[in-house]
């Protein structure tokens, strides 16, 4: 796990770098703000997707669950309901979308795929309903705005916007959750072997429904963030393929999809790899249309590495057993 | 091939073949000759090696170090198709064929006639019905192979075997889910075979089976030749002397020991994979109780429905006098159960862990501080553990994939013994392990059972059962045939009442 972080920091300081030698404005306060704050948010869903991945499950319904949140909370905020209420009740509700989640997986034992790829539908189509498709901003309310999207200034130049602490302590929390305690241990070994964990006693559909539960919760939250972060919300299209991001920063980031492994700053370096990636490609004058073809390549030769690291080393300690 | 009939030249030898695994040494030089038309029976206790050499012999595998020679020839067996056109062919324990297809398509699958380029129907149903007289089948070709019983399904793969032109079956554990009289058939195909000049590897555990059909016997122990018996030479008493290396009553420790009360009491069980047949028996603190049966005759299920893996569909069950029918395995651990399952890899353990993370796992529960993992509890599980069991591991971090399935069975069974369970169940305790960790687990057996502990086990291995056990549950087709006293208890007694037979049969000679 140790040896995993170090490649995807190695990675992330090696782009960095680069762009920092070939574009003088890359370093500057205001770029670095902005790739901390998307960075931060991206992160926030890597690392909710991180529980599902981590028992062997997926969540597609990611970027739906954003979408269908943001539009709700300008719907509702515009009607006038009290923020605070507003807030409780999207948080609810993608509580909620995560037991769901897990109950039709555990109890009905759907594929994960299945069920959160209808979710993805199901989602964006409601948030469009609701909405009645229209655009919605959220005027009027600069004490949310500044919570949720505001800046802590650190130094006169340089500001830590709030994404970044709502991370941090988000971070802290998974990571305890999952190293400290009982039920972390659990969720690890639900992820190698199901039914090991089983037979071990471990009530392995109550943890698989916990991480869908958490996985959606964090995302609810994020896509609070995001809406402020936005300000301005497009049911049809806000959150659009932001669960790809997030598996990809999870998977990246040294979560298998076949379970069992998962770190937390791992995928936290993995979001922010992603995320200058797409500045660097701005920084370095790179035709913006190869964006999607140069995240993808670099992801797909980050995993392959990793994979071919792991085999190495697999068959270097056979080898030291052999003798 | 055109070897004089004077020097009896073996059809096929291997030269002292040794094989290493990560962890274990499978094979030690072992060597073995097969003469034209010989039934050479293959025998020893899990992971003596058998299903190594068997595998080497059949291309699954390549050995380390050794040589194999056929008609004198040494060759490089390296693939299954190599030992196929060698004509050697393996007939697995679990049988290798498309249940979806019909006779004649499972016999020339992956060879099929053609014409014109399209399979050739009526040539691959005329040549398999020739294939499968030899067998004895008298069957349609256009069977299709899912709706066969499993002894005929394992004739089909003999003749698959003959109809690509193979010299030597091997055949492993073939009657282990056999009943009685299909394993007399397929003893009649063997003899019939043999009669033909076609050599027999045969592998079993049940001696009596090889005393009736086997021309000679190699014994394997620990991965090495433990000796060999010609035809005359074969006994009961001198294939378990071979075997086990020394006599049994030393081997298989069992001290004297009082019976409590009954711990575990079953009342007209009912097991979701056999719904109709009710089972009843008990089992008392101090106890040590054996369930034999045939593969297949429901004693994993059993064991599982106890333990809560399965629930049961009926009949009542009471632990120490309080009535239960878990409904999982934490219902069935908090009554005080624990079951070592039959598949350690895939039930027992997770193999991508650690041995502190695997042993202390049945405990983290009961030793969290407010949820938090108790880092000294995890620790001190975890040598007790290792201490009490002595598993060989260069520490406690070492993940667990990479012991020798001897000290992974020895984790599998000690993460319990931190929760001090008053039923233990454990299901095949001792396969795939070698010599000395099996001598520990039945030291352990018995060390707990003196202290009390009701000890419940299912095992194929009929040495270890008539060996472990104060008495015996068989159990046939899903129902308990018969239950043997320590007094009853013979090779013959079980196995006729796994057998399913009423009365003694003797097996055909």
């Amino acid at each position: 796990m140790k040896k995993n972080i170090l490649g995807i920091l190695g990675l992330f300081l090696a782009i960095f770098i680069f762009t920092a030698l070939k574009n003088d404005s890359f370093l500057n306060a205001y770029n670095m703000q902005n790739l901390i704050k998307w960075s931060s948010l991206y992160a926030i869903i890597g690392l909710g997707v991180s529980f599902v991945i981590i028992t062997g499950g997926i969540d597609l319904s990611i970027g739906s669950v954003i979408g269908l949140v943001a539009s709700l909370l300008a719907l509702m905020l515009s009607k006038g309901i009290n923020p605070a209420t507003c807030m409780a009740l999207v948080l609810v509700l993608s509580a909620g979308i995560g037991l769901l989640h897990g109950l039709l997986i555990t109890k009905v034992k759907l594929q994960p795929f299945v069920v959160t790829l209808c979710g993805l539908l199901f989602y964006r189509g409601l948030a469009r309903y609701l909405t009645d498709n229209q655009s919605m901003g959220f005027q009027g309310h600069d004490a949310l705005d500044s919570f949720f999207s505001g800046k802590v200034a650190i130094t006169a130049k340089f500001a830590l916007p709030a994404p970044f602490f709502f991370l941090v302590a988000l971070a802290v929390l998974a990571a305890i959750f999952l190293n400290r305690t009982v039920w972390g241990r659990y969720l690890f070994a639900l992820g190698n072997n199901e039914n090991a964990a089983r037979y071990s006693g471990i009530n392995t559909d109550h943890l698989k429904i916990l991480s869908y539960v958490v996985c959606s919760t964090l995302t609810g939250l994020a896509g609070v963030l995001f809406a402020f972060e936005l300000n301005s919300v497009q049911p049809a299209s806000t959150g659009e393929f932001y669960e790809l991001y997030a598996i990809a920063a999870a998977v990246l980031g040294g979560c298998s999809l076949r379970g069992g492994e998962g770190s937390i700053l791992g995928v936290i370096i993995a979001a922010a790899v992603i995320r200058l990636l797409y500045n660097s490609i701005n920084m370095l004058g790179i035709s913006t249309h190869l964006e999607y073809a140069i995240i993808g390549a670099v992801i797909l030769a980050g995993v392959t590495v990793d994979e071919l690291v792991k085999r190495f080393a697999a068959r270097r300690r056979a080898q030291q057993q052999a003798e | 091939m055109l070897m004089a009939e004077a020097a009896p030249q073996p059809l096929l030898e291997a030269r002292l073949l040794s094989k290493q695994f990560p962890g274990v040494r499978a094979l030690r030089g072992v060597s073995l000759t097969l003469q034209r038309g010989e039934v050479l029976a293959v025998i020893g206790e899990n992971g003596a090696g058998k299903s190594t050499l068997m595998k080497i012999l059949a291309g699954v595998q390549l050995p380390d170090a050794g040589e194999i020679l056929v008609e004198g020839q040494p060759v490089r067996i390296a693939t299954v198709r190599a030992a196929q056109q060698l004509g050697i062919a393996l007939i697995h324990q679990e049988l290798n064929l498309a249940d979806n297809l019909d006779i004649g398509a499972n016999i020339f699958l992956g060879r099929e006639p053609r014409r014109c380029g399209f399979v050739d129907n009526a040539r691959i149903h005329a040549e398999a019905r020739t294939h499968l007289q030899r067998v004895g089948l008298d069957l349609p070709t256009e069977t299709i192979v899912g709706t066969l019983p499993i002894g005929r399904q394992q004739l089909v793969e003999i003749a698959k075997a003959l109809s690509s032109q193979a010299r030597v079956l091997i055949m492993d554990e073939p009657s282990s889910s056999l009943s009685q009289h299909e394993t007399e058939t397929l003893f009649r195909v063997v003899r019939d075979l043999r009669a033909q000049g076609i050599s027999v590897i045969y592998i079993s555990h049940r001696l009596g089976e090889v005393t009736a059909l086997a021309d000679r016997v190699v014994v394997l122990r620990d991965g090495e030749n433990a000796g060999e018996l010609a035809r005359e030479a074969i006994t009961h008493a001198a294939m378990v002397r071979l075997m086990v290396g020394r006599d049994l009553s030393q081997f298989y420790q069992r001290q004297p020991r009082p019976h409590g009360e009954p711990v575990l009491e079953v009342d007209r069980l009912r097991t979701p994979a056999h719904p109709r047949r009710e089972i009843s028996f008990q089992v008392c603190a101090g106890e040590i109780v054996g369930i034999a049966g045939l593969v297949g005759a429901g004693r994993t299920e059993l064991l599982q429905t106890v333990f809560g893996v399965t629930p049961a569909v009926g009949g009542e069950m009471r632990v120490r006098g309080q009535t239960l029918r878990p409904r999982s395995p934490q219902a069935a651990i908090a009554a005080g159960m624990a079951l070592a399952p039959e598949d350690r890899k895939q039930h027992g353990l997770i193999l991508a862990m650690s041995v502190r993370e695997n042993a202390s796992l049945p405990s983290l529960r009961r030793d969290q501080r407010s949820g938090f993992l108790n880092r000294e509890a995890e620790q001190t599980v975890a040598r007790n553990t290792v201490e009490q069991l002595g598993v060989k591991t260069p520490g406690l971090e070492q993940t667990v994939q990479h012991l020798s399935g001897g000290n992974q069975q020895k984790i599998v069974l000690g993460k319990w013994l931190a929760l001090k369970p008053r039923l233990l169940l454990l299901d095949e305790p001792t396969r795939g392990i070698d010599i000395g960790a099996k001598r520990e687990i039945y030291r352990l057996m018995d060390q707990l059972a003196s202290e009390g502990v009701a000890v419940l086990f299912a095992s194929s291995e009929m040495e270890e059962v008539l060996g472990m056990a104060d008495r015996v549950l068989v159990m046939h087709e899903g129902r308990l045939a018969g239950e043997l006293a320590r007094d009853q208890l013979n090779e013959e007694a079980v196995m006729s009442l796994a057998t399913g037979a009423t009365a003694r049969t003797e097996l055909a000679k």
